[in-house]
């Protein structure tokens, strides 16, 4: 059962992803201000959810998990390193689908906005997350040393958040849920970009998974090893 | 009564490399034991499992009632570890390495001074910093804080190296003292005939494991009560 | 707790007046910062006085990278930390210990930038209240976080690489509101000056409280 919505996981998400595509470039209307820009609404609000809440929460999450010690397991460590990898690409996405709409609406590829300014942090403090993984060192001591990095990076996340908020801001505020909760697009538009948060979670979730199996096989190789490293130690200390 | 070191198929682990492929060893306190063996045997990763300072990865093993899997803080305060590298901070003198090392493990301070006196650290020598030592005075500032923090069980690395002869008598006065008061000694070396005479085990490694335990020339004082 | 971390601050506060790495490598690294920045500004007394909140952070956050670096050089080879292992040192007291040592000597590196902002781009300081206060909580939160990534890298060779792209974003928030307070100190009186310093308090403790919880877990192994 679990095997088969494993494996049903990547085509529902392509499917998905195509779906979102073509309600957005075809069936949805262009925007009476934005004009036909407005279709990058279905890529990258659920590019930013995913990277900035999805991926980095999970993270966090699993950091933590690890962390504590009634639920420290090595699962946690791949995890949290599996979600950071594909947040990071997420992340990098966010950033140039937000630069391409932020070009012809605000002039300039980049503007110093809060939420532009703290995802860039953010993405670079993953990236310092990765160069960290990458450092050799004991599985466990690096499990550890990751999740206590996992843990200082999303701490600060709040308070880039807040600095660069006072900072300066010049974003437009949070589209789908205003502070009435009435959705302010209507109509095909709110389901496609509905459905793109779906689609784009599952791709999420997908890769996750597959980035989670591939360490689970490459260290199981190795502990077949391990055996085999015994006996051959062993077998050093016979005189031949 | 159960031995105070107590090791079943102990396993170490370094990177991937099994260290230590399934150690068993049994030791009783008051007991001197040299470790044998080519480069690479295992000797050292044995004292530092033995020291606490590396995670069991399989097997048994149990020091002082501390079980090593869990343990391993616990028993590190009641171990002193002498290697290679007498594991001084280098800008500090003798005195202030060792004041610094007694008063981390709540022990008196003023046991420093006498400590260094005694292998023979004094004067000048006192107010060195320690990366300008020799590295036979290195050493004997590392034996001096065995002596000062009295440990239950004491881990020589090599201890004969770098030590004038002087120096090594000296070595042996301080082993055979600690044994008689107690604390378990085990020593490597490459040099069978400088740790045979202060040893009453002799143990062989290779290939990461225990492969011959012989008696030595040094009579266990407590032998016959122990018995 | 407290006594181990006197006895730490004590040794690495020693070691640092014997060994003066501090004094002959990094406090002229900073002031050679000022003056780097000074040449790529050019000489004009208003731009310089404009940006001098902002060449200061950059220097204190330069220099504390290298103090971060130090401070996990300071324990000496593997032996060494292993020695110092086995007599059971509190991780706590060791971090707060670490901490303050390194909290002192970015206390004295801000001083003698801050005259150097005052002598080299001429500014005036309207609230000395702000600008203290801005500068203590920044020397403990940057204390912190160094000491703990200087835990982070660990052994590794790549300790110098690693850690300036492991802090430096930790320390954006520093930076920011660092910058904010010396403005309101130096040039509109107090104004928003609290809530940066706010800021910097905030960051103070949350990474002090991590590093009192955490340091253990990085220091095992």
């Amino acid at each position: 059962m679990r095997q088969r919505l494993n494996k049903a996981l990547g085509p529902v998400a392509f499917v998905l992803v195509l779906l979102t595509v073509w309600l957005g470039l075809f069936v949805t209307p262009p925007d009476v201000d934005q004009g036909e820009l407005v279709r990058l609404v279905y890529i990258h609000p659920a590019l930013a959810w995913v990277a900035l809440y999805v991926a980095f929460g999970m993270a966090a999450l699993c950091s933590v998990l690890y962390l504590w010690p009634r639920t420290r397991s090595m699962v946690f460590d791949y995890l949290a390193a599996a979600a950071v990898e594909v947040g990071v690409v997420f992340t990098i996405l966010t950033l140039i689908t937000g630069s391409i709409w932020g070009r012809p609406t605000w002039g300039v590829w980049w503007t110093w906005d809060a939420r532009l300014t703290s995802t860039a942090l953010l993405g670079v403090l993953f990236l310092g997350y990765l160069a960290l993984r990458r450092v050799p060192a004991d599985p466990h001591v690096r499990a550890r040393r990751c999740a206590v990095a996992a843990l200082f990076a999303a701490v600060d996340v709040p308070i880039v958040h807040f600095s660069v908020l006072w900072w300066q801001t010049l974003h437009q505020g949070a589209t789908v849920l205003n502070s009435n909760l009435t959705p302010t697009i209507h109509g095909s538009m709110a389901w496609t970009l509905l459905l793109s948060f779906v689609a784009f979670t599952l791709v999420f979730v997908w890769m996750v998974i597959a980035r989670y199996r591939i360490e689970v096989i490459r260290v199981a190789g190795q502990d077949v090893a391990l055996e085999a490293a015994i006996a051959s130690r062993r077998a050093e200390g016979v005189p031949s | 009564m159960a031995p105070a070191i107590h090791l079943r198929s102990a396993v170490v682990v370094v990177g991937r490399f099994p260290v230590l492929a399934g150690v068993d060893l049994d030791l009783d306190e008051g007991s001197v034991s040299a470790v044998l063996g080519a480069n690479g045997a295992g000797k050292t990763s044995l004292l530092r499992l033995l020291a606490g300072l590396v995670p069991v990865e399989g097997g048994q093993a149990t020091i002082l009632g501390h079980d090593l899997g869990t343990e391993r803080q616990a028993l590190r305060h009641h171990v002193g570890l002498l290697g290679h590298d007498a594991g001084m901070y280098e800008e500090l003198f003798p005195k202030e390495n060792l004041v610094f090392a007694l008063r981390a493990a709540r022990l008196d301070p003023t046991r420093a001074e006498p400590a260094l006196e005694r292998v023979g650290i004094q004067g000048r020598l006192a107010r060195t910093p320690m990366g300008q030592l020799s590295a036979g005075q290195q050493r004997r500032v590392g034996l001096a804080l065995l002596l000062a923090r009295r440990p239950q069980v004491w881990l020589l690395d090599e201890p004969h190296a770098a030590l004038d002869s002087e120096a090594r008598t000296l070595l042996g006065e301080l082993v055979e003292e600690a044994a008689v008061g107690g604390a378990i000694v085990v020593a490597t070396s490459h040099e069978p005939n400088l740790v045979l005479p202060m040893a009453d085990r002799v143990i062989t490694m290779a290939g990461g494991v225990v492969i011959d335990n012989q008696p030595g020339l040094r009579k266990p004082p407590g032998a016959s009560h122990v018995a | 707790m407290w006594r181990d971390a006197w006895l730490v601050a004590g040794r690495d506060l020693r070691i640092e007046a014997r060994s003066r790495v501090a004094l002959w490598q990094v406090l002229p690294f900073a002031i050679l910062v000022l003056f780097l920045f000074a040449f790529s500004f050019g000489p004009q007394r208003s731009q310089l006085a404009n940006s001098a909140p902002g060449l200061f952070w950059l220097a204190l956050l330069f220099s504390t990278v290298l103090f971060a670096q130090r401070s996990r050089a300071l324990e000496g080879s593997p032996a060494t930390r292993e020695s110092t292992r086995l007599l059971g040192l509190d991780p706590a007291g060791v971090f707060l210990g670490k901490m303050m040592a390194l909290s002192v000597e970015l206390v004295l590196l801000e001083i003698l930038l801050i005259l150097g902002v005052i002598f080299l781009f001429h500014v005036v300081v309207v609230s000395w209240l702000i600008l203290v206060s801005s500068c203590l909580l920044a020397a403990l939160g940057l204390s912190a976080v160094s000491v703990l990534y200087g835990a982070l890298s660990g052994e590794s060779r790549m300790r110098a690489t690693l850690l300036p792209v492991l802090m430096l974003p930790i320390a954006a928030p520093v930076l920011i509101a660092g910058v904010r307070s010396f403005q309101a100190a130096l040039e509109h009186g107090a104004g928003l000056g609290g809530r940066w310093v706010g800021v910097l308090a905030v960051f103070s403790v949350v990474y002090s409280a991590l590093g009192i919880g955490l340091y253990g877990a990085l220091e095992e192994n």
